[in-house]
């Protein structure tokens, strides 16, 4: 053994220095781009933008949309990850397709979409395409012979939006003067933003829910039903607790994605000053109007807020949390 | 609540491509029962369709005290279960985990009370009630676990592999503790091991799956 030779192995810096290379051009693209809004505004400039009243209003909008956003998207994300990560049923590689749609459209088509059902489709045929969704879900379930309770669900549903189908069919009036008859406009109204930013910012976080239930044993809830629970006393008791950090996350990125929506805000909330403007499309309305450092000086509060967000997710996974 | 005679009656279980074929056994009242098979024999599938933690068995009855309880829920069965993994829930206190049971089952606050001191004296977790499982070490951990499945008093206490991975003094210490319980308790067990040895420390017969 004291005789075999030391086997000759290549020198590893010439790696390390590949992937030090790339960090670096990457990192150092990313520190340019924020260097170059810096270098484009000054103290001065940026506290004047900053105490516009038109620009508090963005900012305070901003931040309620965002938080608004963030609330209804950890409200769904929740139990859709559950369903998700818990249950396999027929169809649930559709499901979870589809389910990302948002997050791979173009952002502009996100708007327009929503824009046109608001706008231009009645209520019947929004109720019949419903009807006609879940009556075909329900027979391919039942086809395949999947769970009664949810295909006698999806059948009752087809009938209800079949019902409501008959009942609106004849009105002239759009869904979106329904929900303003109701109190509650949305097409270039602050609502709208709201809407505008949801899809996009619920598919992220139904993705960071989906991932935090998967990294959650499936033991805790069967120990907990063997002690009395049903399904949903188990989520409730157990899976939710120790889901807690995965929720705050999913809620911290759905805020940092409504924060950087704009597309469809654009085209469905529009971008009026003082009314439905938000940090996004301010930093729009400044380049329209040829106002250069008023727009970087609010690009660099979006890019803090953004990277403060990102690092409350950091810390949180850090932690060891279900994230 | 003594221990009921659990009978399986040629139970047949389909859990993806694995195929349990039938399979039949019967455990006395108060009977400990080691199963034991090679890996991937379906020891812990028959385990769980015993609990009701999978959907129904594809054929035959798992009946229990003269109960036919091949389809109802989990916690209608009056089973506990002690998993390979313990999974003791990590948000709360010993005393927490062990009242979580008789909590659900609307217990009296007195009752529960005597039924996890009695728990905690008899499983030596006295000094350990207020804290969480994070602090546990491996050994008790599981004690902490056998209280939890023992605190409603089950029919039929169900151990997967329950002491994998303890080194050999805890895992002795512990095998103990389990067999002083199931005595005590007079409750009637099924335990899934791998362990030959194991299987003879504990229980009063081995049965073997291929």
């Amino acid at each position: 053994m004291s005789d075999q030779k030391i086997w000759r192995v290549r020198p590893e810096w010439p790696f390390l220095l590949f992937l030090v290379f790339v960090v670096a051009a990457y990192l150092g693209l990313l520190l340019l781009l924020v260097g170059a809004n810096m270098l484009t505004v000054s103290w001065s400039q940026a506290s004047e933008i900053l105490k516009d009243a038109d620009i508090q209003h963005s900012i305070k909008l901003t931040f309620v949309t965002c938080t608004a956003t963030a609330i209804l998207s950890v409200l769904v994300s929740v139990p859709v990850g559950y369903l998700l990560s818990r249950y396999q049923f027929r169809g649930r590689a559709l499901v979870d397709t589809f389910l990302d749609i948002p997050i791979l459209l173009p952002p502009l088509i996100v708007g327009l979409s929503l824009l046109i059902l608001f706008n231009r489709i009645p209520p019947s045929a929004c109720c019949g395409m419903l009807a006609g969704g879940t009556l075909i879900a329900a027979i391919w379930g039942a086809a395949r012979k999947g769970n009664g309770i949810v295909i006698r669900f999806l059948v009752g549903s087809a009938i209800l939006f079949g019902l409501l189908s008959f009942v609106f069919a004849g009105s002239q009036r759009s869904l979106e003067g329904i929900v303003s008859e109701v109190g509650f406009p949305m097409t270039f109204h602050p609502l709208g933003v709201v809407l505008a930013q949801f899809p996009v910012a619920a598919a992220f976080a139904v993705r960071t829910m989906r991932t935090t239930f998967d990294q959650i044993s499936p033991r805790y809830e069967e120990v907990a039903m063997t002690l009395g629970c049903n399904r949903g006393q188990a989520f409730m008791r157990v899976v939710l607790p120790l889901a807690g950090k995965g929720i705050v996350a999913a809620g911290t990125m759905a805020w940092a994605r409504a924060l950087g929506e704009f597309g469809p805000i654009l085209i469905f909330a529009g971008a009026t000053r003082g009314r439905t403007e938000v940090l996004a499309t301010s930093v729009f309305l400044e380049i329209n109007i040829g106002n250069l450092p008023g727009a970087a000086a609010l690009s660099l509060l979006m890019i803090l807020l953004a990277v403060s967000t990102l690092l409350i997710v950091r810390c949180l996974a850090g932690r060891g949390g279900a994230v | 609540m003594s221990g009921g005679i659990l009978v399986l009656e040629q139970v047949t279980v389909q859990a993806g491509d694995f195929v349990l074929s039938p399979f039949s056994l019967e455990i006395r009242e108060g009977e400990c029962v080691a199963l034991m098979g090679p890996s991937g024999c379906g020891k812990t599938t028959l385990l769980e369709t015993v609990c009701g933690l999978r959907e129904g068995p594809v054929g035959g009855r798992v009946v229990l005290d003269g109960l036919e309880v091949t389809n109802l829920p989990p916690g209608a069965r009056g089973i506990g279960l002690v998993p390979q993994d313990v999974v003791l829930f990590p948000s709360l206190t010993v005393r927490e985990q062990i009242e979580f049971g008789p909590k659900l089952h609307g217990w009296k606050p007195e009752e529960i009370k005597e039924r996890v001191e009695s728990l905690a004296r008899d499983l030596g977790l006295e000094g350990l009630l207020s804290r969480l499982p994070e602090g546990l070490s491996g050994g008790e951990a599981r004690r902490v676990a056998l209280g939890r499945a023992l605190a409603l008093r089950p029919q039929l206490l169900c151990l997967d592999e329950a002491l994998s991975g303890l080194d050999e003094a805890r895992h002795d210490e512990v095998l103990g503790v389990i067999r002083k319980m199931i005595e005590r308790e007079g409750v009637t067990a099924l335990h899934v091991t791998h362990s030959k040895k194991e299987a003879e420390a504990i229980a009063d017969r081995v049965v073997v799956m291929d």
